[in-house]
């Protein structure tokens, strides 16, 4: 019985010390652009208030964006954005739940710039999508900064553009991450 | 249960624990408080900065410029000889200006009586959602009209004064976005005339104001813009406006089709120059054309490079 006790301590224990290690960081003002011109205009936005966990361990990582963030040149497209395409108010938030595949290449305890590989769900407009990027990782003084760029189709989420302005808006949308991650305390 | 078959229970149950961690990610956004609600305005009510005559709960962006044109036809009870109104064509030009995300103002230019007009709209309570928001939009409108004719041979002693010439318009909006589809804004209105035709009619008209927009689908909305008048002019000579409307929007343009039995297209004239009656089929096809321009971009460090 006392064995039994001492071995449910030290699980215990053991689960504190994971728990309690300097292993996640964190952002809440990342960066995210896109671009989705076609020939006629230029359809850009930048959200800089991007909330991003990692998870160097297991090589977790999410990202979380609230879709009214998106900051445009044009008030007008940004109303447009929200209320036609992205559906702001139905679809709050778009998030990505992922893995870094090749998190054993990466040192983080060292650093340097490392080519990180991305995979996982993307869930925006209340679709849920499989979605890989590659990325580079770049460590720095205990800091993590995550970039990288990638392309989506706006037709994976159910985002319809109208015929009307096929020439203005391009299906295929460039992203482009940078998120700047501090150590996550407990 | 002996010792052995203890340790293999616990290790399944660790086991069974590892393998659910490991398909289904931990939440790591909740270590950092993702879902903390915030206060957030409620926005695009109506499509466009006027109901349809009237001015709504809505405002133009900041830095925003846009350039409008209004057209009233004539009175489709006419019929085939005047081409059910078609024929002939009041409009009004104008442009209006988003000075702050709250502060607006416009001029424009009538060819029904060649009056010139001015506003200004403010809006001090912005409907909002999340902690510490407000239920409505409280907006207020203040314009004033110019008649620019020359004086009348008939009165050739009050219409000599400038200010005789000026009309003044003032009044609160006060609006709410029920849903994603429907808004409603109810605005109690007053104008003054400085002169009017005879010392029987009063300087003052007060009126109620009332605007509802119902989209049909993301870029098509049902608009009805009503103004009751209660007091002010004599009964018999005027009708309460009354216009019902589609808009449509595409891109930069919003066009306001609609139905009206009033032709003006200034609060002066909306209020007192209405005197055809929906009853008797005496309505008007109208259309409201809206263009946007981006004059000065506040946003300009969203251009990728720059972030």
């Amino acid at each position: 019985m006392k064995k039994q006790l001492a071995s449910l301590v030290i699980c215990i224990l053991l689960f504190a010390i994971t728990v309690n290690a300097q292993d996640k960081f964190f952002t809440k003002k990342g960066k995210i652009y896109f671009d989705a011109s076609a020939k006629m205009e230029k359809v850009e936005a930048t959200n800089r208030a991007v909330i991003s966990v990692i998870d160097i361990k297991s090589g977790n990582i999410q990202f979380a964006v609230m879709m009214k963030g998106f900051e445009f040149e044009k008030a007008l497209m940004q109303e447009h954005f929200n209320e036609n395409y992205v559906e702001s108010d139905k679809f709050p938030k778009a998030e990505f739940i992922g893995q870094v595949t090749n998190n054993a290449e990466i040192n983080y305890s060292k650093d340097g710039e490392y080519t990180a590989k991305v995979k996982g769900k993307m869930q925006m407009h209340g679709e849920l999508k499989e979605v890989e990027a590659t990325g580079i990782v770049i460590i720095k003084n205990g800091k993590i900064e995550l970039r990288s760029e990638f392309s989506i189709l706006l037709s994976d989420f159910k985002i319809s553009i109208p015929a009307l302005v096929k020439e203005n808006i391009s299906d295929q949308t460039k992203i482009s991450v940078d998120c700047l991650m501090d150590p996550l305390k407990n | 249960m002996n010792k052995g078959s203890k340790i293999i229970l616990c290790c399944l149950v660790a086991t069974f624990f590892s393998v659910v961690t490991y398909c289904q990610q931990p939440d790591l956004l909740k270590l950092v408080g993702d879902d903390v609600p915030t206060k957030e305005h409620v926005s695009n009510a109506f499509k466009s900065t006027r109901v349809i005559n009237g001015q709504s709960m809505e405002f133009l962006g900041k830095g925003v410029l846009d350039f409008r044109i209004l057209h009233r036809f004539g009175l489709i009870n006419e019929g085939v000889t005047n081409f059910y109104g078609f024929d002939e064509a009041k409009m009004r030009i104008g442009l209006d200006y988003g000075l702050t995300r709250n502060i607006m103002f416009g001029v424009g230019r009538s060819t029904l009586g060649k009056e010139l007009d001015g506003f200004l709209k403010i809006r001090p309570v912005w409907q909002s959602k999340g902690p510490g928001s407000f239920p409505v939009s409280i907006i207020i409108v203040s314009s004033m009209t110019l008649d620019p004719t020359k004086s009348p041979p008939s009165d050739s002693l009050k219409f000599q004064f400038y200010s005789s010439r000026l009309s003044f318009y003032n009044a609160l909006i006060i609006g709410r976005k029920f849903s994603e589809r429907f808004s409603l804004q109810i605005t109690p209105e007053m104008l003054h005339r400085n002169l009017v035709d005879s010392v029987k009619f009063s300087n003052d008209i007060y009126a109620l104001g009332i605007g509802a927009r119902f989209k049909l689908s993301k870029r098509v909305a049902f608009v009805v813009d009503y103004h009751h008048i209660f007091y002010g002019l004599q009964p018999g000579t005027y009708s309460d406006p009354l216009s019902v409307g589609f808009d449509i929007e595409t891109g930069g343009h919003v066009f306001q089709l609609h139905f009206s039995n009033s032709q003006g297209m200034n609060e002066r004239a909306l209020l007192t120059q209405t005197t055809d009656k929906w009853g008797k089929g005496a309505i008007r096809f109208g259309f409201n054309l809206s263009r946007v321009f981006t004059v000065s971009k506040p946003h300009s460090a969203n251009k990728k490079g720059n972030w």
